[in-house]
């Protein structure tokens, strides 16, 4: 067998032998690991963000407080933020710290998005709601919530890409997940590990990839056909939108 | 002076040490200086890409659905990913961590300044040329000073994420202040050195972002005159 000696011929022979997908921290292991810290990620940040946000935009209020948000997470650094929470949770260095702190990166996008889409509702819907005798509570579930479906979609795929990207920094707090195959054909040395690394690098940009093009199909599917040329041309909200990449 | 967090907190361990400081000021200058300088030339080559090719994209508009396509999904691909397709081409070294955060800023970039120049008025547009504007003379006279806010933006954005994203090229071997995170996360949790560089990082974001900003207010007076 002749062994190929640049790293992508060698990251498909890696990627091709059979044990390095089901072996003890294996790809199968590591991709189980990334999602299951990236959805309960997610889960926890649409539960802090979802209620603030709508009842935030409810109110009309606090505008300032959510670009404030979006803005300072932007220069938080990653890594210092997954570093410091397992040390403050101080119970070593399970899934927890390094959940809940990606989920303080799934905050920003979940939080403008639902403030935004509540935001954009048509006030004179709201005039004629009211009208009927609809109280702000019913106002808020009964229509300003509905309207919002799409805004809080196009959240939630912003968020979800990029806390499935941002996991995969997980690796450098030994918090497991793809990155991990990634570091670990860096300790080998690159020589070595070539084909690990770019083998490793393949698989989280193409789970990265796959969320983005999937959710992007659930976003249009919540999108009321009337609404989806509009929203194209004017796109994701800015603020949640530029609060990606880690 | 040391601060503790909570009442678990190990005496010995603080979260905040001056003494951390300054017994190692030499190495927190030198990290806090490879980061700068690793931010401000990833942004100032971005920028150098950028703009000839935003130009392009508002110049020839079927180019711009492919350049903001383009940039998007590479935008997707998470950081650790991008570090390990170049890493084994460009070896360990600041090298890599450059390309890696320039093809960043520079998706920020084309984005704002794209959207920057397609909000000039087409009157305007109109306007110039019935003055006699060429091609050049409108891009230069009229075109990029009005997007001048839009091009701001996306090198604010662009900066301000740079310094973030500088740390994760510790992976690659130049990592800046995050050299400093991770040496503490694996020097036994040391809090004091990784706390530092933490805010050191965001600090040195707030210090430029603030810095581009003056620099836009130099460079579009008419913006504050309006404003007034």
């Amino acid at each position: 067998m002749t062994v190929a000696t640049n790293p992508i011929g060698q990251a498909v022979v890696w990627i091709n032998d059979p044990l390095n997908w089901t072996n003890p921290g294996g790809m199968l292991d590591r991709l189980g690991e990334h999602l299951t810290i990236s959805a309960l990620a997610v889960a926890l940040g649409c539960l802090v963000a979802w209620p603030l946000g709508l009842w935030l935009g409810h109110l009309g209020r606090g505008g300032g407080l959510v670009v404030l948000v979006s803005n300072a997470t932007l220069a938080i650094p990653t890594l210092a933020l997954l570093t410091i929470l397992p040390v403050v949770f101080a119970s070593g260095f399970g899934r927890t710290p390094v959940v809940v702190a990606l989920a303080v990166f799934a905050v920003p996008p979940l939080l403008a998005n639902a403030y935004t889409g509540v935001r954009q509702v048509d006030p004179e819907a709201l005039d004629a709601a009211r009208g009927m005798g609809l109280s702000g509570g019913q106002l808020l579930r009964r229509v300003e919530l509905p309207l919002a479906v799409p805004y809080l979609a196009a959240g939630f795929r912003t968020a979800a890409v990029q806390v499935i990207a941002t996991a995969a920094l997980a690796s450098f707090v030994n918090g497991g997940g793809l990155g991990q195959i990634i570091r670990t054909g860096f300790g080998i040395g690159i020589a070595a590990g070539g084909g690990q690394i770019v083998a490793g690098g393949v698989l989280v940009a193409g789970l990265a990839l796959l969320a983005e093009v999937v959710l992007g199909g659930v976003e249009r599917l919540v999108t009321p056909r009337p609404l989806r040329r509009g929203r194209q041309r004017a796109g994701r909200p800015r603020p949640a939108d530029a609060t990606g990449s880690a | 002076m040391s601060f503790r967090l909570s009442y678990r907190a190990d005496p010995g361990n603080p979260w905040f040490s001056w003494q951390y400081v300054r017994d190692n000021s030499d190495t927190i200058l030198a990290a806090v200086r490879e980061h700068a300088s690793l931010t401000g030339r990833a942004v100032l080559i971005a920028v150098l890409i950028a703009l000839p090719l935003s130009v392009l994209a508002y110049w020839f508009r079927p180019l711009a659905g492919p350049i903001l396509a383009v940039s998007g999904v590479v935008y997707t691909i998470p950081s650790l990913a991008l570090f390990a397709f170049i890493a084994p081409y460009l070896g360990t070294g600041s090298t890599t961590v450059l390309v890696g955060l320039v093809l960043y800023a520079l998706l920020l970039i084309v984005r704002n300044v794209v959207a920057g120049l397609n909000q000039v008025p087409p009157e305007v547009g109109e306007a110039a040329e019935g003055m006699g504007y060429g091609r050049w003379g409108r891009l230069f006279r009229i075109d990029l000073p009005l997007a001048l806010p839009g091009i701001v933006t996306g090198v604010r954005l662009a900066t301000v994420s740079t310094v973030a994203l500088v740390t994760v090229g510790v992976l690659v071997g130049h990592g800046g202040l995050g050299q400093l995170i991770f040496a503490g996360f694996q020097n036994n949790l040391y809090k004091a050195e990784i706390m530092t560089a933490a805010l050191l990082c965001v600090a040195l974001a707030v210090v430029l972002d603030l810095l581009l900003v003056l620099v836009a207010r130099l460079v579009t007076p008419w913006s504050t005159r309006r404003a007034r």
